[in-house]
């Protein structure tokens, strides 16, 4: 259980997540990299590159850390339930406080991940629609509504010329592994428990 | 009689290249054919597997090309001014060309030459000869552009350059014409023992490159007209060709070719540096240019420099010797080992091989034959190791594979000849189309050869590409040498006249090549380095325009103010920070070319308006999706006008 939460000090080193931007002219593809506490470029210059590309579409530029809170706060959660995680682990190993503690925190990392998500997802679709009105290209989908450009939360999609892919990162991978470990912390835990309560019985029919 | 004797060579020559052709045609035929366009072709997206970089001969310029596919990638700017990237037209580039004579356009590139560390070509830098204007040129072999000038004085047809040593020590930059030293005054006439030649010694700083002419020895007056270095154990020691040893100086292809031997001269230079290093030498007041560019501040300057260190040979015992070599030889090359210096007399049949180690017993038991100027002369006969009986005629420059084998052009009998050292048989001879000059080998000129291809660099042409009138480019063939015998696999235009190329293994290079410069890292005094510090400034009747450049507008492209009469300069700042995104400028009736700005980079162009009017300057590279809309206009005025100088970018 220890371990699990520290697998998420992974987040503030490595990124979470992982944007790709591939095209003919792009072998080398361009890509941002999202870390908790901001949006940097996989190559020195590929946000400045991403963001030169974007304002013919009208695309704002990519956020830097003091533009969204999220960056600042992300850390913080992050930070107060590593704390948590350590703390429930330290004191399971004491006996002080019973394994389903692994599962609450599991739950509540759960739901904080999924907000996580659900608004990082607002961030791309508000970045991929909301468009300034007179940028150089504006391009309609068949149908004739206005062509958007929100980046896949999950998977690859084609962009214009680009593929753009959106896969968790080394980051992510930890974290998800950290989270799974406290899962299986708590299977442990529960199945410990029910050998404990089985003990007995065996002795009385011995 | 001589001119029979040449008449009869031709006929020999003649038969040679016949006979030669026949078997071209024959191996041409069927499956060998097939096999050499798979060895040839570089799939769409592949990349070759050696750089070749070829000189331009009077083009003044370097190319880069792909073997074996023969692609050209790029023509690199060193001698000559050059309209694509507005080198030698843009401010920061015009010091590069200042000489002792003033701003000079061009110049004939002879020898490329790669940096050497133990003997092992490196791939730092790529050093090249001036041959009209005696210069050598260094070349980063990092972002492939021109870094350093440096002028040769009492030097004339810079020819026995420029090559390098084994620890890139010294790069070495011999005469070809002797003159008077120091120019003065006197009767042509007066030639024979008045006249010098003078043999360079450039050391190079090892971190950073840095050429500094470190000493001149000043030789009798022959004409030195190629040279190599020792490697391995003649380490230290540098070979020069030479011909007109007669000291003719009117119609010397007759008066040059009187006799029968001329020598290469064995210059033992570690002696010299050790005699230089203990003050010896004379210092000589002289003129010379010395030309650097700085990749941060994207700017050359050019120093002029007034003194010359001078060695007199005779001074320095035991540290110069003249090596009989028949009939006029041109290359004079040595092999990886360091052991054979070859003379390749230029109009005979016959290849002499000297002995380094029988050199140096001769010079130990004082085996001389006379000598020249107070220069011993060694016995021909203690000195040679063999001769290459080669069946064809006028050879001129050999390569290794490193394989033990060797490689010689034929100019007359227009051939490349294999033949095998310490044998000093001949094993295999293919033609060449036509009349080869110099060949190469990747890495030939080195401890470490790298024999799977030559590249045989050709005068004449002909018929070998579709006809475009009189002038045509030279042609150049590369040969499979991978197996016992040569095989012809391609064919292909050079540019210029390539005398000579050097060659190496992609991967020394493609990793290192650089992509952009670093926005952060520019130095240019002009520079902007954000939008907002764009302006335009007047001082007098200079204007200078501070602009910067990202896809797709000029910062700022509205300018008025300008007057008539005004010298005005666009200091133009590349924004982009992504590779192959360069940015051109260019101003209507502009009296120079225009200039192509890569990422990160600053140039500057000069614009005198004469005329009042609106005029409009635009980006000359296609950039973007909205090139054709990078553009802008600049309002000039008559000189008694009073309007105040503005600028803007997006404004109404």
């Amino acid at each position: 259980m220890i371990a699990g939460p520290l697998m998420l000090l992974g987040l503030y080193v490595f990124p979470l997540w992982t944007i790709m931007l591939g095209a003919p002219q792009y072998p080398d593809p361009l890509g941002m990299n999202i870390h908790i506490n901001g949006i940097r470029g996989v190559n020195e210059f590929d946000i400045q590159n991403i963001d030169g590309l974007n304002h013919y579409i009208g695309m704002k530029t990519l956020p830097k850390p003091e533009e969204m809170w999220e960056f600042s706060t992300f850390p913080i959660v992050i930070g107060i339930m590593i704390g948590l995680g350590v703390l429930i682990g330290v004191l399971g190993y004491l006996k002080k406080v019973n394994y389903k503690w692994f599962l609450g925190w599991f739950i509540v990392m759960s739901i904080l991940g999924v907000l996580g998500m659900y608004d990082f997802n607002a961030w791309m679709v508000d970045y991929g629609t909301n468009l300034d009105p007179n940028a150089i290209m504006k391009l309609a989908n068949p149908d004739g509504t206005p062509m958007t450009y929100k980046p896949p939360l999950f998977g690859h999609t084609k962009m214009l010329n680009f593929d753009v892919t959106s896969l968790p990162s080394t980051g992510g991978w930890m974290m998800f592994t950290g989270m799974m470990l406290t899962v299986v912390a708590y299977v442990i835990g529960w199945k410990n428990h029910k050998a404990v309560a089985r003990k007995p019985r065996e002795v009385q029919t011995s | 009689m001589k001119k029979i004797k040449y008449l009869f060579g031709s006929l020999v020559a003649l038969a040679v290249m016949l006979a030669g052709c026949n078997q071209g045609t024959n191996s041409g035929n069927g499956a060998l054919s097939s096999s050499a366009a798979e060895k040839v072709y570089v799939a769409p997206g592949e990349q070759d597997e050696f750089y070749a970089f070829l000189s331009g001969g009077y083009s003044g310029n370097l190319t880069v090309y792909g073997l074996p596919s023969g692609r050209m990638f790029k023509e690199i700017p060193v001698f000559s001014q050059f309209p694509t990237s507005g080198y030698g037209y843009s401010e920061e580039t015009k010091p590069m060309l200042n000489t002792s004579h003033g701003f000079i356009p061009w110049d004939d590139l002879h020898h490329p030459d790669i940096s050497q560390t133990n003997g092992e070509l490196d791939g730092r830098w790529i050093f090249v000869n001036g041959n009209n204007t005696p210069r050598i040129a260094r070349v980063s072999l990092k972002t492939f552009e021109t870094e350093e000038i440096i002028e040769i004085p009492n030097s004339a047809g810079n020819h026995s350059s420029a090559f390098i040593t084994e620890n890139t020590e010294y790069v070495i930059a011999g005469t070809r014409f002797s003159v008077p030293v120091p120019q003065r005054d006197m009767s042509i006439k007066e030639y024979k023992g008045n006249f010098k030649g003078a043999l360079s010694f450039i050391s190079v700083d090892p971190e950073n490159g840095r050429m500094d002419l470190k000493f001149q020895v000043m030789m009798p007056g022959f004409n030195y007209d190629l040279s190599h270095p020792g490697r391995g154990e003649s380490h230290g020691w540098h070979f020069f060709s030479t011909y007109n040893t007669e000291e003719a100086n009117s119609l010397m292809e007759v008066n040059s070719s009187q006799n029968d031997k001329d020598f290469i001269a064995a210059i033992n230079w570690k002696k010299i540096e050790e005699y230089v290093n203990n003050g010896g030498g004379t210092k000589m007041a002289t003129n010379y240019a010395h030309n650097v560019y700085d990749e941060h501040t994207h700017t050359g300057t050019s120093t002029m420099k007034n003194e010359v260190l001078t060695v007199d040979p005779t001074k320095v015992p035991d540290a110069v010797f003249f090596l009989p070599t028949p009939k006029s030889p041109h290359g004079c090359d040595v092999d990886p080992s360091g052991e054979y210096i070859i003379g390749a007399g230029k109009l005979s049949a016959d290849l002499t091989i000297h002995s380094f180690t029988k050199m140096l017993d001769a010079i130990a038991n004082k085996k001389f034959d006379g000598e020249a100027y107070g220069i011993p002369i060694l016995q021909y006969e203690d000195v040679m190791a063999g001769v290459v009986k080669s069946g064809g005629l006028g050879p001129l420059h050999t390569e290794f594979d490193g394989k033990g084998n060797a490689y010689t052009t034929f100019f007359i009998s227009s051939e490349v000849v294999k033949w095998e050292l310490g044998t000093w048989e001949v094993i295999d001879r293919k033609p060449t189309y036509y009349s080869v000059g110099h060949l190469m080998i990747p890495g030939g000129n080195s401890r470490k050869p790298f024999g799977k291809y030559v590249v045989a660099m050709n005068k004449i042409t002909k018929d070998r590409y579709l006809p475009t009138g009189p002038e045509m480019e030279h042609s150049a063939q590369i040969y499979d040498i991978s197996g016992d015998k040569m095989q012809l696999i391609y064919d292909f235009p050079t540019h210029g006249e390539p005398h000579y190329a050097a060659g190496c293994p992609a991967e020394l290079l493609a990793s290192n090549s650089q992509k952009i410069y670093r926005l952060d890292e520019n130095k240019h005094p002009y520079a902007v380095t954000n939008p907002s510090e764009a302006r335009v400034e007047r001082d007098g009747n200079v204007v200078h325009i501070y602009m910067s450049t990202i896809r797709s507008h000029f910062t700022p492209d509205n300018i008025e103010g300008i007057k008539v009469g005004d010298k005005v300069y666009f200091h133009i700042t590349n924004h982009e920070q992504d590779f192959d995104v360069p940015h051109g400028f260019s101003m209507i009736g502009q009296n120079t070319s225009e200039i192509l700005i890569m990422p990160g980079q600053t140039k500057t162009s000069l614009w005198e308006p004469k005329k009042v009017g609106v005029w409009p300057f635009y980006c000359t590279d296609f950039c973007s999706a909205l090139h054709q809309e990078m553009q802008g206009y600049v309002r000039v005025s008559p000189a008694s006008s009073n309007i105040e100088l503005s600028w803007s970018l997006g404004e109404d």
